[in-house]
Parts: C-alpha cells; sequence; structure tokens
C-alpha cells in the first residue's frame, strides 16, 4: 500500500482514499451519495453552493465534502442529523429566491434543484418577503437564459474560464446583486458553449432550439456518435415519437468525457430541414417527379449499366458509414469502376494511406510536444482542441504551422503563419534542423532549432498534419516531410483527416484503385455517369468545376437526405437517405476505434437507410455480395476485411513538389463542413456562423 | 461591445504608469491582481465613474478578458459604473452611527445638497452614496467617508465646511 494513502471511515465503512483528495471524491467513487450544485467532476471546485455539507468528527461545523481534503482516520457521517440538517438548511437559502416556475420551466423532469428539493427540500417555504428577479441576458442563438431561476454555483463560469479558455460569463454584483452574466451584453461565441446548458443544474441555462419543444420524460434516449468529425464524439439522441428532439452528451472518458461541440448538439436542427427529400424523384426534363422506390431503383439500375465500364464515377461523403462505403465500393468495383473516392476537398492525392491520430485520444491531455500543421483546430476538431489546450496549460510546447492565424486560447510556444509554398520551405529547415544543421545553416534559425528541440527532448510527442494540410496543393510532398520529421524526432504522425469516417471510408475501399480516377480527377472532368452518397458536389468540394462536371454527366444519380438546388441542377435521379440519426451504422474514428450505433430516428418521409438502397440496387445490378439482411452482416464484413489490412506507413520524404509561390490553401468554415450543419438555423445565427455566410457572399 | 480597435489610448499616462507599478508588484503572468488597483486608477482619471470603454481598456492593457475586469467592478462599492458626481461621499449609518445621529446627519446633507442619497448633485461636483455601513470608526460616530477620507464627529457646522471645501 503507498503512503500516499489514508484510511477514512464515511457512515461507518472503513475506505481507503489519496491523500489530499477531496471528500465528495472518495464517495463518489464508493456510491456514497452526497448532494451537490457547484461541485463537477471536471471543473475545479468552488465551493459556493454549500449543498454538499457533511459531518467531519472533531470539526465544530459542517465542511463541504467537494472542498475538504481527507487526512488519515477521518471520521465522516454524510446522512448524521447533523448533515442532513446542514444540507436542508442551504437547500432553504438556494430556495429563497428561486422561482419554482418548474411547470413551465424546461430543465422541469431533468433539474438537479428540483431532485434534491424532494430530497431536502421543506414542504411549504418559510420565507414570505419578495423574491428578486434578475433581468434575463441574451446569450446568442444557442443558449436561453432565465437568470431568476440562477443558484450562482458558477459552473459555467468555471467552464468557460477552465474548459474553454476564455471566460466568455462572469459574476458581477454582490450580495443580492450577484448575477451571472456576459460584459455588457455580449453574446457568448466559444465553438463548446453549449456545455454550459448541461452543466446548469437548473432551468438558468437551456437549449434555445430546444425550448418548449419537448418533456424530458416524453423522449427516449438513443446512443449515437458525431457525424462532423473523427473524434468519434459519444452521443445520445433524445426521440420522440420517432423525431430528434435534441442531442446532448453521451460520457465517455476515452474520448470526449461528458462535453460535446456545438456543432454536435445543434446540427441535428437540419435532419429536419426544409428541403428534405421527401421520396425518390426521378427528372423528368427540366423538372422532377415524385416515383416509387422501385421505379426509382431500376431507373437507376439501367442508367449504370448504359455507362462504359470505368465510365462511372462515385463520390461519397467522409461522414457515411462503414457499411454504407462497403457496399458503395462493392457496387463501384462490381460495375467495372475503380473511380471511387470520399477525399472531396483534396487536391493532392499521394498514396492513399488510413488517417489516423496514431495515439489514443485520451493521451493527447499528457503530451509534451506537438507540432500542428496546417489547422484550425479549434474549428476543425473542437474537442482535440480543448485537449490540447489541457496539455499545454499543463506546460507542453504547441507550435503551429499555418496558412493563417488562428486564435488559440492557450500559450502558443511557436506560431508561424506560411504559405503553402512556405510550409514546405519551413518544414525542409525543420527536417534539416532535426538531421543536426546549427543556426544559420540551411535557414535554420532559433525558433526552428526550439521546436525540434521541444520534439526530440519531450517524452510524448506528436506532429500532426490538420484539414487544411490535406487541402495542401502539395500535400504529398507536405506529409513526406512531416513523415520524415516524426521519424527523425521520435514524435507520432497523426494525421486528422476531414470528415466522421474518414478512417473508416479508407478501411471500406472508398479510394480509387490504382489507374482510376481519385475525387480531384473525377469533378474536373466529366465522367458518363457519378453516383453520390451524401454529397453535394459543389458545396463540400472546392472544385471550382464541381457543378461543371457533374452538368456534363449523362446520368447522375444521388443518394442524399436533401433535394438541395445543387443536386436539382444536376441529378438525373435522387434517391432520399436517412441521416445520421436514421440510419444504423458505424464510424472509425482517427483513434481507429470502430463505433456502431442504430437508428435512433424515424426516417423522413419515404427515406431508407443508405446501407439498404445500396443493397437493393447492388442486387438489381445483378452483382455478387449483397446479399446481407442486417447492417451487422454487412459490418461483420468490413470489419474482417480491415482485420487483414496490412497497416500502410506513411511514405517519408519523396522530395518537394514544386508549386506556385502564391497557392493557397481554404479555411472550410466551422457551419459550412457538411450538409447537415449547414442546414441548422441556430449555428448559422452564431458568430462564426454569420461570419461564414458574408464570407460566402462576399467571395461569391 | 467589444470592437476590433484599441481602447488602450483612454488611459493617460498617469494612469498607465500606476498600473505598470502595480502589476510590477506581483508575479509576472499574475497581472490579473492589479485589476482593482487598475479600476482606482482609471476611475480617478475619469473624475469618479468607470464607464464600459474605460473597463474594456483596462482588461485590455491588463490582457484580460473585459468580463473578469466588469466582474471586481460591479463587485466593490468603491467603483461606480454608472455617471456620478466626482466627490463620493457617503455617511455611516450602523449601529454607532445610528445612536449618535446618523439619520439627522442624512437628512443635513441631502437637504444642504438638494438630492437624495444615491444621487449626484446637477454640476456633478458631489455624488452621495448609500448609506455605508460600519467603516470601523465608531469611536468617532457619527462619520461619514469622502473620497476615502474619514470626517467623524459630525456636526452641522463641520459638515458645512467639509462639503463646501470640495471643488
Amino acid at each position: 500500500m503507498s503512503e500516499d494513502a489514508v484510511n477514512i471511515t464515511v457512515d461507518g465503512v472503513p475506505m481507503k482514499a489519496r491523500k489530499g483528495e477531496m471528500i465528495i471524491r472518495v464517495t463518489d467513487a464508493n456510491d456514497v451519495y452526497v448532494p451537490r450544485f457547484c461541485y463537477h467532476e471536471k471543473l475545479p471546485v468552488a465551493a459556493n453552493c454549500r449543498m454538499c455539507l457533511v459531518e467531519v468528527e472533531k470539526a465544530p461545523k459542517p465542511l463541504p465534502a467537494c472542498a475538504t481534503p481527507v487526512m488519515e482516520g477521518m471520521v465522516i457521517r454524510t446522512k448524521s442529523a447533523k448533515a442532513i440538517a446542514a444540507q436542508r438548511s442551504v437547500m432553504e437559502f438556494l430556495l429563497i429566491n428561486h422561482p419554482l416556475d418548474c411547470p413551465i420551466c424546461d430543465q422541469g423532469g431533468e433539474c438537479e434543484l428540483q431532485d434534491l428539493a424532494i430530497g431536502y427540500g421543506r414542504d411549504i417555504s418559510r420565507y414570505h418577503e419578495r423574491k428578486r428577479v434578475v433581468k434575463d441576458k441574451n446569450l446568442g442563438p444557442l443558449v436561453s437564459s432565465d437568470m431568476t431561476r440562477c443558484i450562482h454555483c458558477t459552473r459555467c463560469v468555471r467552464f468557460g474560464q477552465d474548459v474553454a479558455g476564455i471566460p466568455e460569463l462572469g459574476t458581477t454584483g454582490r450580495g443580492e446583486h450577484n448575477e451571472i452574466g456576459t460584459y455588457i451584453e455580449a453574446s457568448v461565441n466559444h465553438e463548446l458553449s453549449g456545455n454550459i446548458i448541461d452543466l446548469c443544474p437548473v432551468g438558468a441555462l437551456n437549449s434555445k432550439p430546444f425550448r418548449y419543444r419537448a418533456r424530458s420524460w416524453e423522449m427516449t434516449q438513443q446512443p449515437l456518435v458525431s457525424p462532423h468529425d473523427g473524434l468519434g464524439t459519444n452521443l445520445y439522441g433524445h426521440v420522440r415519437r420517432g423525431r430528434l428532439m435534441r442531442v446532448v452528451p453521451r460520457r465517455n472518458d476515452a474520448i470526449n468525457e461528458t462535453w460535446i461541440s456545438d456543432r454536435d448538439r445543434f446540427s441535428y436542427e437540419g435532419v429536419y430541414s426544409a428541403d428534405r427529400l421527401q421520396a425518390p424523384m426521378l427528372r423528368d426534363g427540366d423538372s422532377w417527379k415524385s416515383v416509387d422506390w422501385q421505379t426509382a431503383l431500376e431507373a437507376v439500375a439501367q442508367g449504370l449499366q448504359q455507362a462504359p465500364k470505368g465510365g462511372t464515377g462515385f463520390l461519397a461523403s467522409a461522414s457515411s458509414t462503414v457499411e454504407e462505403l462497403t457496399l458503395l465500393s462493392r457496387l463501384a468495383r462490381g460495375i467495372g469502376s475503380g473511380n471511387i473516392d470520399h477525399r472531396l476537398r483534396q487536391t493532392d492525392f499521394p498514396a492513399a494511406v488510413t488517417p489516423s491520430l496514431g495515439m489514443a485520444v485520451a493521451d493527447v491531455d499528457a503530451l509534451q510536444a506537438l507540432l500542428v500543421v496546417g489547422a484550425n483546430l479549434r474549428h476543425e476538431i473542437p474537442l482535440l482542441a480543448s485537449r490540447v489546450r489541457k496539455a499545454a496549460v499543463s506546460g507542453a510546447k504547441v507550435s503551429f504551422l499555418n496558412p493563417e492565424r488562428f486564435e488559440y486560447l492557450f500559450p502558443v510556444a511557436q506560431y508561424w503563419v506560411a504559405s503553402p509554398a512556405q510550409q514546405l520551405a519551413a518544414l525542409q529547415v525543420l527536417v534539416a534542423a532535426a538531421r543536426g544543421a546549427a543556426a544559420g545553416s540551411e535557414g535554420v534559425t532559433a525558433e526552428h532549432l526550439q521546436v525540434v528541440d521541444s520534439l526530440k527532448s519531450k517524452e510524448r510527442k506528436a506532429i500532426w498534419l490538420g484539414a487544411l494540410a490535406q487541402r495542401h496543393p502539395a500535400f504529398g510532398a507536405l506529409r513526406g516531410l512531416a513523415a520524415e520529421l516524426a521519424a527523425l524526432t521520435g514524435a507520432t504522425l497523426g494525421i486528422l483527416a476531414e470528415g466522421a469516417n474518414a478512417a473508416g471510408a479508407h478501411l471500406a475501399g472508398a479510394v480509387p484503385d490504382a489507374g482510376a480516377l481519385n475525387a480531384g480527377q473525377m469533378l474536373t472532368s466529366s465522367l458518363h455517369s457519378y453516383v453520390l452518397l451524401g454529397v453535394e458536389p459543389q458545396a463540400d468540394s472546392l472544385s471550382a468545376s464541381a457543378a461543371a462536371a457533374m452538368a456534363g454527366a449523362r446520368f447522375v444519380v444521388a443518394l442524399t437526405p436533401y433535394a438541395s438546388d445543387e443536386l436539382k441542377a444536376v441529378a438525373t435521379v435522387m434517391l432520399p437517405i436517412g441521416s445520421f440519426a436514421e440510419t444504423s451504422g458505424t464510424y472509425v474514428s482517427l483513434e481507429g476505434r470502430w463505433q456502431s450505433f442504430g437508428g435512433a430516428a424515424q426516417p423522413v418521409g419515404e427515406s431508407r437507410p443508405a446501407w439498404k438502397v445500396l443493397r437493393v440496387l447492388g442486387n438489381l445490378l445483378g452483382l455478387q455480395g449483397f446479399a446481407q439482411s442486417t447492417s451487422e452482416e454487412v459490418l461483420a464484413e468490413a470489419r474482417a476485411a480491415a482485420d487483414g489490412a496490412v497497416p500502410q506507413a506513411v511514405p517519408q520524404g519523396g522530395g518537394v513538389a514544386a508549386i506556385a509561390a502564391d497557392a493557397a490553401v481554404t479555411d472550410v468554415p466551422l457551419y459550412q463542413i457538411d450538409a447537415l450543419v449547414r442546414r441548422a438555423p441556430a449555428l448559422q445565427a452564431t458568430r462564426d456562423g454569420m461570419q461564414a455566410s458574408q464570407g460566402v457572399q462576399g467571395a461569391a | 461591445m467589444t470592437g476590433s480597435t484599441s481602447k488602450i489610448g483612454l488611459l493617460n499616462e498617469h494612469t498607465r504608469h500606476e498600473i505598470d507599478s502595480w502589476v510590477a508588484r506581483f508575479p509576472e503572468g499574475r497581472q490579473r491582481s492589479a485589476v482593482l488597483s487598475a479600476l482606482r486608477f482609471t476611475q480617478e482619471q475619469n473624475q469618479g465613474f468607470l464607464t464600459p470603454d474605460l473597463m474594456e481598456a483596462v482588461a485590455e492593457y491588463l490582457k484580460l478578458p473585459a468580463i473578469q475586469v466588469f466582474e471586481v467592478a460591479s463587485f466593490y462599492s468603491m467603483f461606480e459604473t454608472h455617471p456620478c458626481g466626482r466627490h463620493h461621499v457617503s455617511v455611516c449609518t450602523n449601529i454607532s452611527c445610528m445612536l449618535n445621529g446618523s439619520d439627522e446627519v442624512v437628512a443635513y446633507v441631502e437637504k444642504k445638497l438638494g438630492i437624495k442619497t444615491g444621487e449626484s448633485t446637477p454640476d456633478g461636483r458631489i455624488f452621495l452614496k448609500r448609506e455605508e455601513e460600519c467603516l470601523a470608526s465608531c469611536t468617532g460616530a457619527p462619520m461619514m467617508m469622502v473620497d476615502h477620507h474619514f470626517h467623524e464627529h459630525l456636526t452641522p457646522e463641520k459638515i458645512d465646511g467639509v462639503l463646501d471645501a470640495l471643488k
């Protein structure tokens, strides 16, 4: 037994605890319940609600369990008369100014105050004076506020300070005038701000889009996985009568802890966008007619059979499931086409390597040195950025080599703003420095040496290539140099591909065969026909010629949840498929975690899960390997194929490609990355969303 | 709203110099500890009250989020976040002063200045702050505080002398 351990007694039961640990951590670990409001496992201790008062022997007064460290021989009583009396008194104080408007409060039914009031509150209030009223704050389009309900636990304030890294909320005034608010009516803009909705133990901060939509007890809770980035964030979809009403975090300490990004939380609005495709549709000249599934699928089979061998291009969203991509890939190869890709925003296509973080997500917190090349990390994978922040705050040297300056709310060791051409040059210099070049030679400066030194000398280190690196005009050369630098310094190389299932797409074969066309080629020159899976070619790619390429094709099948104007202009057949919440499926995260989920909500209109559509299509075309009756069977086949695959290494070096000095890469705004977020009104109304739409209009 | 333009220019040289000297008293990176002093000099510079622009200037100067400066400014009673007169007068009405006639003192001051507690004189000279709680000067009751200076054993004549001397 280590000398750090102490023996304590809680409610007569002996327990072992780590010295200096707070009482509440020990009781929580041992399933002894202590009531609390302000204490939250993932936030620093404030000890300002006093609900967790417990009796400690030899202490003259009850002590807050969240802020009292355990000591050898401590005798704690959490349910003694003294403890209960203290807790009940605190409850009475907390309810003095609380409006008790539970019947009209969205938090009703899932409210910590309500729950604890049942356990510790009095039936009748002894307080006859006037209650105070606090003006509501406008916190922006995502979070609604009813500040009269606030009990000043400051969880939301501490979240801003310690997790988000920017204290957008604060406590102003004092005593009776104490309020939570922003600085003079500013809105809350951080990309993780929605988490304060979950943190708030009362109904003061609630979800604005979900407001007055449903009661917690009317909904069932279904596990989901985030469809927006490759972290594999665990979600719960709350479903009422088949309709997805809201999305909340599903705790997973190995991935997202208790947080989710605003994109994960509010994108569900896009599921029920007005332009959802309700039924299969066939082009009839310049107009569209709804048809039944059979007619539509036969039309697709016929159209595809007319295409010459290798004349069909298959483009899939990187957030399609493993099952969908497996069947799409089988379909493509079945009709003799190796033209299949999911990397729509990429321009340079070196040998395809399954993207991977190269380490466990949870280990990111402990990184000591990190070089990020081409990533707007907070926008690309918000929760990964928050883990990097944790590492940086505890001393990690985090450096960036980016095309523009992005704001990071933590200490940054080195930030180079470099054009794509300069990025290649900078990486070359870093490689030279890692090989031992001294300052002054080969362009090496003190800054380069510092970064290389931190990567070489630290124990836990990584080099990451973000989405901007993958859109780099010479991604192959950039990747080769990064791999070389990683090998020289012993750092882990991470490739943070876009989409929720980029790793799964590689494993399921949604990359072109040797000699076949990649996404870049498919979007520049017109093929005979195209099959689009969850893709809006123009909006989902950065190719200026995408729309023209589609328009030039004879036959375009769109498997899509949305009848967007873009697709209506180019498609021949549109088949309605379910969004991420309406299909069972599997995503492979960037750390290689396979996570399956069932269909949470009922498909809208006549839409069907895409894997079923593809399976029927395979059968209609008379292809082999489309006999599965469940998505689990498809998954099992995909899994077996992936397990049998030889893991590829990222090729090193390979020289520097000549690229134009003025070549640029485009940062895709946070709330424009996929069809779902583009259709979520609340996200579009945020500061980031509005800036993006202004930017798009400005560019047009 | 926080604009993109710098507001540091609103702080005059003297204020900045004083803030620097306070920042220097704390370990590096702990400049948040200097907020209180920074606000004190800023309020002085602005003749007795803080404005949103000034609080933002302080935040910018100390490299802090504006809300953290506003928290402090709204918490402490010696900071005024709304326009008011340049001399702050507060009469103690806590127990010792009350027993020694602070009610009459308040009434006299209000009558003399023609304003109620919480108001400022129209010429912006005097701000009659809220009734103060105990300022730990019970031996000198009744007392009032004028710009952080104590005036004890108040009589109408003494009050006249103090208030008339304020420019």
